[in-house]
């Protein structure tokens, strides 16, 4: 791959490192630019406004359950909320973050110009805001968005008004771009990288991400799948999932955990991939285990794929079923459990410093493992049959999603900053950020996993009181988590605006190419040359 | 600085004092665990989950302890140096081999309480429950109390969810027709649905089993001790999914023989004559309660509906429009829509009574009287 992909009009050679832009300017340059920096920016900032969006959806749910009985919305309306509220964070928010990293930091990382397929690295981030907002409109269709939960379960779906609709196309769109960014991903890594960058000296992230976009390849067509056939089912007269036309409403389930349950690992190996750079970077200490991370990283990859009916324990699977997805289920805890003890092995002697990317990574890692325990529980058959469709379930994946995903994402954006930028965030106020979010989320969600156990069930606007103290609580929680984010709003535009020039190296211990070999700012064409890697 | 720490602290005290207040604020017990285990089932997944959680426990303080003292003891500003070590075989075959162990080690009592749950053979009675949108209808198929069929539904006022009235003690967890079954006997449950997915399940039974339509699916429970136990749908199953409790009333073997006369006599009483012809007021009148119970969630009291998803039946087009249409909407539903079939849930004279009630309420007049008979002679 020898392609340097810049067409910009400018020839490379009177091209100097930290040049500004030269092609369109103003608006047009972000649409048309095919720069895996700018791209990457672009998909960083969609996701920040997505989560923005999707958070406050998230304190309309918490608001109506301050208190039983009904306040603030209807129940139709409520159901809308959790249902936009799970597909924008996951789709809109956590999934075009990490896309937004592997494009700022895959190409330096190894060593290459740019992106492999430049022109349809722009195409994929550009699809993203027509999906949000078709996502949005459905909100202004008559019968509103669905209700129908981010799963959108037959047969409920086929009740839906046109916005179920919308949101089937905004799946199709989404995926669109997911599988685009995903080509980009295996064919930048696999073939331009530095001379001597062998693929088991890449950083993690890379390898992390390498995996991740395999399992979005195997696995968005799936959803795709389900949307469509839920599409034909309410307009076309097919009955995929009606029995009554000689489909299964459990089908829909098998189709969609079979993505959805490589999906969650979509989410969480590249934050795995961002933590495994923070922490060796923090400790002064190279990362432990670097090929048994690669391999565990792999085995979950793996395993992701035939554990996919755990989420249905209660459809009433047979006995055999039953127990062939508990024990695959359980399985995974073991590579798992070998990525946190690498991760406390790295720390182990080594010289530690706590700033705020550290303080993420370190929230992520106790965090993550708690969200790891309650998988645990869930994961046995019997216990889960009792917690499914609980708030413990609830608690579990924000643990992992938001303990999980969303930390790591705060972590990696306070430790590239300053190589994106050349600027240095406030680090009071970034520690600020971390400890206000790291206490408001377990004021949200711990109690959760109470309520859970206690038996109140998910996606309810109203419940009976018993379940009243810890809902108080946890909406408490949310909304001092949700305005905690605005100071990270605030920090990123001051660092940005204002902050102190940031060194080429800016932490002492990061040791990969984007550190080592490139200015902060990096510049907006970077290794166009290749590094010699030794 | 002083100053600014002194701030710090007041607004943690602030949220403390928050807190303590939504803590204080709710006067009901916590309830922090799961509900106190009402059969062997139950008792078993406690057990497990207590098991489990020891054992988490013991892997908290195990991992967390390295975690934090390394926190604590490797850090540069204590002047430790970093060492240099990234790889050790050995050590990483113990800690893959030690995880592996554990779970080995669950494996064996999660295997059997699957096992025990699974088992619906040898039932004493078996009762067919079917979701609705929104509630639960109960049909008797087997064993003592054959053939009692009844619908279940919310009984909290309106008023109390609206909250222009006081909060009862069992809010949101009452129903107007209990299950009702006798302790001690295995009871078999087959859940299907008219609808959409729906889920069945008591938590102090450690029973849960997602109703589909259009497929039979079944759990069972041997409930140890009398008394009244609640539960609410679990999967979501449109607008009023959190609007549709689930009780079950244990009683003793006497008592449930007593429910069971007595419901048998109710069945023989409010048997109607099919053949009864009916004038006006005297239908409309059982039609405007079949209305209540049945309608009145999505096309409103004052017929307006809440269009465009609940369409209007006062003025509207199928209510004032010839009645073969109209009584087929009520009988077959409609297709992608949330309007259910009743063929199956209410009685001929119901369904008659509920349509002359639609064509006559309100703004409208038609005056048609529809017979039982009608419906009986339309009925596929």
């Amino acid at each position: 791959m020898s392609a340097v992909l810049d067409d910009h009009g400018h020839g490379k050679d009177d091209h100097h490192h930290g040049d500004h832009h030269h092609g369109y300017g103003g608006m047009m340059r972000w649409i048309t630019t095919t720069n895996h920096k700018d791209i990457g920016t672009m998909y960083l900032w969609f996701s920040f406004m997505m989560f923005m969006v999707g958070g406050v959806m998230a304190l309309v749910i918490r608001a109506e359950l301050f208190s039983p009985g009904l306040q603030i919305v209807n129940p139709d309306f409520f159901n809308q909320m959790t249902t936009m509220h799970g597909l924008i964070m996951v789709f809109g928010a956590i999934m075009p973050a990490f896309v937004g990293f592997a494009n700022w930091l895959i190409p330096m990382q190894i060593g290459a110009p740019d992106m492999a397929f430049a022109r349809m690295n722009n195409w994929s981030f550009w699809i993203l805001p027509f999906a949000g907002s078709l996502l949005i409109i459905s909100f202004f269709v008559p019968g509103g968005a669905p209700g129908v939960g981010w799963t959108m379960y037959a047969p409920l779906t086929v009740q839906m008004g046109m916005g179920m609709d919308l949101t089937i196309f905004a799946v199709h769109l989404l995926g669109m771009s997911s599988i685009m960014g995903s080509i980009n991903i295996v064919t930048t890594i696999l073939n331009m990288r530095a001379p001597g960058m062998t693929l088991m000296k890449m950083p993690l992230f890379c390898w992390t991400w390498l995996i991740t976009a395999y399992l979005l390849i195997a696995s968005m067509p799936v959803l795709a799948g389900a949307v469509t056939m839920t599409l034909t089912d309410r307009h076309f007269g097919t009955s995929f999932f009606n029995a009554a036309g000689g489909g299964d409403p459990v089908l829909y389930q098998h189709i969609f955990w079979f993505f959805g349950h490589p999906e969650v690992y979509i989410i969480i190996l590249p934050a795995f991939g961002v933590v495994s750079q923070i922490l060796p970077a923090f400790s002064r200490k190279p990362l432990f285990g670097y090929a048994s991370m690669v391999y565990a990283t792999s085995s979950i990859a793996i395993l992701s794929f035939i554990v996919w009916a755990h989420h249905m324990y209660t459809v009433g699977m047979p006995v055999t079923g039953q127990l062939f997805f508990m024990y695959a289920t359980t399985l995974i805890a073991v590579p798992t459990a070998c990525k946190i003890f690498n991760w406390l092995a790295t720390m182990w002697r080594g010289s530690l410093t706590f700033e705020t990317p550290m303080l993420f990574a370190l929230g992520f890692l106790f965090l993550f493992t708690m969200g790891g325990f309650s998988g645990l529980v869930l994961s046995l058959a019997a216990v889960d049959i009792q917690l499914h469709d609980t708030y413990y379930v609830v608690a579990h994946f924000h643990y992992v999603m938001v303990a999980g995903a969303l930390f790591t994402a705060f972590g990696g954006i306070y430790f590239w900053l300053p190589k994106w930028t050349g600027k240095m965030y406030d680090e009071t106020l970034g520690k600020w950020h971390f400890w206000l979010s790291m206490i408001f989320f377990n004021i949200t969600f711990f109690v959760q996993h109470f309520s859970g156990l206690a038996g109140m069930p998910r996606r309810i606007p109203d419940y009976p009181l018993m379940f009243e103290t810890w809902n108080k609580i946890s909406t408490i929680g949310a909304f001092g988590f949700g305005i905690s984010q605005l100071l990270f709003l605030y920090i990123i535009v001051k660092a940005i605006s204002s902050g102190e020039k940031a060194a080429e190296k800016q932490w002492e211990g990061a040791d990969s190419l984007e550190w080592t070999h490139l200015p902060s700012p990096a510049p907006y064409h970077s290794f166009e040359t290749p590094p010699v890697i030794k | 600085m002083q100053q600014f720490s002194a701030r710090k602290l007041g607004s943690w005290a602030l949220l403390a004092g928050l807190l303590a207040l939504a803590a204080v604020g709710s006067a009901h017990a916590l309830e922090w665990n799961l509900q106190p285990a009402a059969t062997k089932i139950a008792d078993d997944i406690h057990d497990l989950h207590e098991y489990v959680m020891l054992l988490i426990v013991v892997i908290f303080v195990g991992v967390f302890g390295v975690m934090f003292y390394s926190v604590f003891a490797h850090r540069k500003s204590q002047g430790h140096k970093a060492a240099n070590f990234h790889e050790n075989t050995t050590v990483e075959i113990i800690w893959t081999v030690i995880p592996l162990l554990i779970l080995i080690v669950i494996a064996w009592p999660a295997t059997r309480a699957v096992i025990a749950q699974k088992d619906t053979a040898n039932s004493d009675l078996t009762i067919k429950v079917t979701g609705y949108q929104w509630k639960w209808g109960y049909d008797y198929l087997k064993g003592e109390g054959e053939g009692i069929s009844f619908v279940s539904q919310l009984s909290t006022p309106r008023d109390q969810i609206e909250n222009k009235a006081a909060k009862g003690e069992h809010y949101l967890l009452e129903v107007d027709n209990e299950l009702v079954v006798p302790v001690g006997k295995k009871v078999r449950i087959l859940t299907t649905a008219a609808d959409v997915i729906h889920a069945w399940g008591i938590p102090a039974f450690g029973a849960k089993q997602d109703a589909i339509p259009g497929f039979i699916r079944d759990l069972h429970f041997r409930a140890e001790k009398t008394g009244i136990y609640r539960g609410q749908c679990v999967e979501l199953c449109g607008k009023e999914h959190g609007f549709m409790p689930i009780v079950v009333r244990v009683v003793s073997a006497a008592d449930y023989t007593a429910w069971v006369g007595g419901e048998k006599k109710k069945i023989a009483a409010a048997a109607d004559d099919p053949s009864k012809v009916w004038t006006l007021d005297e239908i409309k009148a059982r039609g405007e309660k079949v209305y209540a119970a049945n309608c009145v969630a999505c096309h409103q009291a004052n017929g307006k509906g809440t269009p465009p998803a609940f369409p209007p039946l006062d003025g509207g087009k199928l209510t004032t429009g010839p009645k073969a249409g109209h009584i087929d909407i009520v009988l077959n539903g409609k297709a992608g829509t949330a309007m259910a079939p009743f063929a199956k849930q209410l009685s001929d004279t119901d369904i008659a009574a509920v349509v002359t009630y639609e064509r006559n309420a309100w703004s409208n007049k038609s005056g048609e009287v529809i017979q039982p008979a009608e419906i009986k002679a339309l009925r596929k």
